[in-house]
């Protein structure tokens, strides 16, 4: 039966065919659906969202070490956070099979960097695999766990935005009957001491040199022959893209991208008349056929940076312009996102520029808060940064500055890797006020569980985080908890903890607007033409539904669900109940 | 059959999900390979929204690109204009009356374009107006502006209306149905006045 599946529905089918029994992950776009896709639909198989990616790989790690089959799917940068225990069991090998999935983010549509994972093949030693379609998505799956248990070590499975986020066919299988393998202490093989490691790493090496010659055969990497006059080198999307831009040349199609077949890709480059290298991102095909001494030509005429297109190389290397016709050549006001009607974060946002404040952010919906008009947010690095970073300012520039600095970080986020930072800031003596985004919910990423919600990733309820016990376990008095819609007690608070010399952590509690179990707005609201004095305060929240028509300030019905935000700051009471001529039905 | 080349295009929150999900439905029936690419995350909270379907003997980009697109169906007015470049010379435009300010228009550092509707009629002589919020309206439920415009883009397909009810049958939940049937027939119906 053929399924019309996302790349990363088809991960996950791909797990259960093989029969995988342990998945793990932190959501993060574009690699959340994996996850959800195996919670949702593959009851044999145990599946968490994990505190962070580190945390995550070691759980699967540890499935693995016990004779399970494992997956654990991150995005790009989430394997940053995992980069640590990767970079050992490399070294210790596996037991049952086990997969890393990594989504990467060419052009950025969700991230806030563009890094090429495929360099964490070559740098940690393990192979790693590209595929380039939803059908290779399952395929390559059960491939990288047979090869993880063949060569003894994990295997990575790179995918990339538009590999994840297409749907294409898939041709369902059977699910395998695979059993638990047999657990063995093996005291030189897991324990990764120095006199042991020094042992594995001479295998790692013996290991490369058989997944070289493994390169050479396998089916993962195929040559399809056309014309000669053109030989192209390609993986994943880019072969996609390749296809159409060029049509019936030669490809070499890599499934494995690490390590390289040398001698196939010597075979291939011997009988085309013209070779390219067509790869998102890094040059890391190239520069490694180079080395080979072979003559190929890629980044030179292609792009390092963003994604590619079957345009860019119709253009960049076969001189082609693309013909267009509809353009409609004027100024279009651009749409950036922006936080929805009703978001708690509105009301945080609005006190802190009222405030002035020199704000660290964090990763989530709130970065939103960077934008205009809110535009009350200096900084945002990677999860977790806000805090050290707070912490990093009051150290430079002293305790005035701070006393005009906060971080804010998000329940999840603040899980991820916020707890480190906060002690470091009680440890070493700092001041800093931390507010933490409390909205119940992981929301950037598509509304997924986290510690802090009460839920497993399968809706089953579990024990909540106490952010409050936490705070005062690792040493921080000045705890208070304060619904950011209450404006007027959230700026006293706000101030107060800016100007105590002491840690302190704001919990800014309320849930996402999006959030059905917990949000009951009453529905749209209206500005009375007479009371309505055109001040424009209102427009100072933000809201997307509140609209300058010229004449009159009006609210969009069809996007206001009634937080009532807005009527706190009117000083003209103009804001009301919309009456049953509302057009939402 | 040649390669078709549909966009769907809006603001985020619009709903143009569903109707991806039923062309797909659709090209699975038709025994055709079909892509459906679409970006999740971050640009999803009230921004610029793309969807690109592909159906055809064989599909290799998931992506349709500028100048490529034989229908592109908008939700709303300015995403009309930004996207405009991507249909191809002959190509069919659905656009849908309704205008959702962007952020630069709320607070007053942009203008909303004026007369979009006459600018892209200019330029492509096969551009449906559809006032697909009003037509949901009367058939009883605002969130079946996607299906009214489904059934617009249905007309202007070679492929048998059946296809398109039973994809609509199988996708959209059963207490939904009728509501949207209704507004599909709207739609279908729309074109032949």
């Amino acid at each position: 039966m053929k399924k019309l599946m996302l790349g990363n529905e088809a991960v996950a089918r791909g797990a259960y065919e093989a029969g995988v029994t342990v998945a793990t992950a932190y959501p993060g776009t574009p690699s959340t659906e994996i996850t959800e896709t195996i919670a949702a639909n593959y009851d044999n198989i145990y599946s968490e969202w994990s505190p962070n990616e580190k945390v995550a790989l070691e759980v699967a790690i540890g499935a693995s070490i016990a004779g399970a089959r494992s997956i654990c799917s991150m995005k790009h940068v989430g394997l940053n956070v995992a980069a640590d225990p990767l970079f050992t069991v490399s070294y210790t090998g596996v037991n049952g099979g086990l997969v890393i999935v990594v989504a990467d983010d060419p052009g950025m549509h969700s991230s806030q960097n563009e890094q090429d994972s495929r360099f964490y093949a070559r740098s940690a030693k393990v192979p790693m695999l590209e595929p380039s379609d939803s059908q290779e998505c399952k395929d390559f799956v059960k491939k990288a766990l047979e090869i993880s248990e063949e060569f003894d070590c994990p295997v990575i499975l790179r995918l990339s935005t538009r590999i994840s986020h297409s749907q294409s066919l898939v041709e369902l299988g059977e699910k395998e009957d695979y059993k638990l393998k047999d657990y063995k202490k093996d005291f030189n093989k897991y324990v990764m001491m120095p006199a042991m490691a020094r042992k594995r790493h001479v295998e790692v090496e013996k290991r490369m040199a058989r997944l070289r010659e493994f390169a050479e055969n396998t089916s993962l990497n195929k040559i399809e022959w056309g014309s000669k006059d053109i030989g192209v080198i390609t993986s994943g999307i880019a072969y996609q893209y390749a296809k159409e831009a060029f049509g019936d040349v030669s490809y070499l199609k890599l499934g494995m991208v690490y390590p390289l077949p040398e001698k196939l890709i010597r075979e291939f480059s011997g009988k085309v008349k013209k070779l390219y290298v067509v790869e998102e991102l890094e040059p890391f095909f190239e520069n490694q056929i180079k080395k080979m001494g072979i003559e190929v030509t890629g980044k030179e005429l292609l792009p390092a940076i963003g994604e590619l297109s079957a345009n860019i190389i119709k253009e960049k290397v076969l001189g082609e312009k693309v013909e267009i016709n509809a353009a409609i050549n004027e100024a279009i006001p651009v749409r950036p996102p922006v936080m929805c009607p009703g978001c708690p974060h509105r009301g945080t946002f609005y006190v802190l520029k009222k405030l002035k404040l020199t704000v660290n952010g964090d990763i989530g919906c709130y970065t939103l808060g960077a934008l205009p008009p809110n535009e009350s947010m200096d900084t945002c690095v990677c999860m977790g940064a806000s805090i050290g970073m707070a912490h990093g300012m009051e150290k430079a520039r002293g305790r005035d500055f701070s006393r005009k600095t906060v971080a804010v970080i998000g329940d999840s986020t603040f899980i991820h890797s916020g707890i480190t930072g906060l002690i470091d800031i009680v440890y070493n003596k700092g001041n800093s006020t931390i507010i933490v985004l409390d909205n119940s919910i992981t929301g950037m990423t598509g509304h997924q569980e986290n510690p802090t919600t009460g839920f497993t990733i399968k809706g089953e309820p579990t024990r909540q985080v106490d952010l409050v016990k936490l705070a005062n376990a690792i040493g921080i008095d000045r705890v208070r908890v304060a619904d950011p819609f209450n404006l007027k007690e959230f700026e006293k608070i706000v101030k107060e903890e800016v100007e105590a010399d002491e840690p302190s952590l704001i919990i800014a509690q309320r849930p996402c607007a999006l959030l059905k179990r917990s949000v009951n707005f009453k529905g749209p609201l209206k500005i009375s033409s007479e009371k309505c004095r055109k001040c424009k305060v209102c427009m100072t929240i933000g809201c997307p539904a509140i609209v300058d028509k010229g004449s009159s300030i009006e609210i969009n019905d069809a996007l206001c669900v009634g937080c009532e935000l807005c009527t706190k700051v009117c000083r003209f009471d103009a804001i009301e109940k919309a009456g049953a001529d509302c057009a939402k039905s | 059959m040649q390669n078709l080349n549909i966009m769907i295009v809006g603001v985020g929150g619009q709903g143009t999900l569903l109707a991806s999900r039923i062309l797909g439905a659709v090209a699975l029936k038709k025994n055709y390979d079909v892509k459906v690419s679409e970006v999740h995350g971050m640009s999803q909270r009230g921004g610029s929204v793309v969807t690109y379907v592909r159906l055809g003997d064989k599909i290799h980009s998931p992506l349709v690109e500028k100048g490529e697109a034989d229908i592109i169906i908008s939700f709303e007015q300015l995403e009309s204009m930004r996207w405009a470049e991507y249909l191809r010379c002959g190509g069919k435009f659905i656009v849908n009356e309704q205008k959702i300010d962007p952020m630069p228009v709320i607070i007053g550092k942009a203008k909303y374009p004026e007369k979009i509707i006459e600018k892209i009629k200019e330029n492509c002589r096969k551009t449906i107006v559809v006032d697909a919020l009003s037509i949901a309206k009367k058939c009883g439920n605002i969130k079946t502006v996607n299906t009214v415009l489904l059934g617009v883009l249905a007309k202007s397909t070679q492929i048998e209306k059946e296809v398109w009810l039973e994809s609509l049958k199988e996708t959209v939940p059963s207490k939904f149905l009728d509501v949207n049937l209704k507004a599909f027939e709207e739609g279908y119906s729309l074109q032949a006045q």
